[in-house]
């Protein structure tokens, strides 16, 4: 599955020959982190999908828009200056909330 | 606490016959954890089943702020997402979506059916390609380039000085709209080829890694049968436009999963 996976993004992130969608779920510690600045291109492009897309369904346990938007900001501020990108925050993550109705 | 279990979503699909099984029993998820699926009135979630110490609300809040840890959820998530998305007509869920029990799953379907049904529809056949333009590199260094002139202003050129700073500017303004124009055309031009379209905020340079300001960061749903043609128009506009264009792709439907019209 691996190799089919990594085939698939080949072809599709110019960018990204190296995207390394099928890391071991294991794999977490840092030290076993490779940095390549391509990685971080396509985990950008990756959360600007998880993070703002998808369907929102009022779980147990959700992730309101102030969260995202939290995640977001500090996301950008562990790579960056935030004062630099206080303009490039993103709008509201959600652009169809639905209110917790559990 | 640590033996708490929560159910992880990863996606939902109206045909889980399609999954092949031997695919399936080899993912693992943002857990590490092997998926199970779970259903009710017709429609199938894909989930896992997470301990709560790791993805309960307290230490989701925590962990979402630890990049490596983001990072790792966010390729496990899209990985379980768009494997099974290459086997079956799947909605994905936002990240971090994650119930109590498979019971209260099983409400969720129920009570969004109708909306999750409405996403399904209007991805099917449909895959979602993303579109970044980036100002072309010589316009970008123009503009930003210090001015090796200045260095030279003869006494008294304080005039001559301001008006070629003025021009400069201006030119770097110059540059900035035809760029903007520039990505107005590839956007116009890839939208009427797409079923839809969303805007993202541009990625700032510091995450890109790029020098060039990123000027349009899209996404389009494309038909299936169309993909071929839409790489083809994003090639031909390479030639065309003063930009550096990224084609990526492509993605399941996350852009398109849940902001359609026909959910307004």
């Amino acid at each position: 599955m691996a190799a089919v996976l990594l085939r698939r993004y080949r072809a599709g992130f110019a960018v990204t020959p190296s995207y390394p969608a099928d890391r071991a779920p294991g794999d977490r510690a840092p030290a076993e982190r490779v940095a390549l600045p391509a990685d971080r291109i396509a985990l950008v492009d990756l959360l600007d999908r998880v993070l703002a897309g998808g369907v929102v369904v009022a779980g147990d346990i959700t992730l309101s828009v102030a969260d995202v938007d939290m995640v977001t900001i500090s996301l950008r501020a562990l790579v960056t200056s935030v004062s630099a990108l206080a303009d490039q925050l993103p709008p509201p993550a959600s652009t169809h909330w639905m209110p917790d109705d559990s | 606490m640590t033996s708490q279990t929560g159910t992880w979503l990863y996606g939902v699909t109206a045909s889980p016959a399609a999954i092949r099984r031997d695919s399936f029993d080899h993912l693992t998820g943002v857990g590490g954890g092997k998926l199970h699926l779970v259903s009710a009135g017709g429609l199938t979630a894909v989930a896992e089943t997470v301990s709560l110490a790791e993805f309960g609300e307290t230490a989701l809040r925590r962990n979402l702020e630890d990049l490596d840890w983001l990072e790792s959820a966010a390729r496990a998530h899209h990985r379980v997402i768009d494997a099974l998305a290459s086997q079956v007509q799947l909605v994905p869920l936002r990240l971090a979506t994650v119930y109590r029990e498979d019971r209260n799953v099983q409400a969720m379907l129920a009570e969004h059916g109708p909306r999750l049904r409405a996403a399904l529809r209007r991805t099917a056949s449909r895959a979602e390609w993303g579109v970044k333009a980036y100002a072309d590199q010589s316009a970008a260094a123009r503009a930003e380039a210090p001015d090796d002139r200045t260095g030279q202003a003869a006494p008294g050129s304080g005039a001559a000085y301001l008006r070629r700073r003025r021009d400069e500017l201006a030119a770097s303004q110059q540059d900035r709209h035809a760029a903007l124009v520039s990505a107005q055309e590839v956007h116009a031009a890839l939208a009427r080829l797409a079923a839809d379209v969303r805007l993202h905020p541009p990625q700032s340079p510091e995450l890109t890694g790029s020098k060039s300001a990123m000027i349009l960061n899209a996404a389009y749903l494309i038909d299936d049968q169309q993909a071929a043609g839409f790489r083809q128009a994003v090639d031909d506009l390479r030639s065309q436009v003063p930009l550096q264009l990224e084609l990526t792709g492509p993605w399941p439907p996350y852009s398109f999963a849940d902001t359609g019209p026909d959910l307004r």
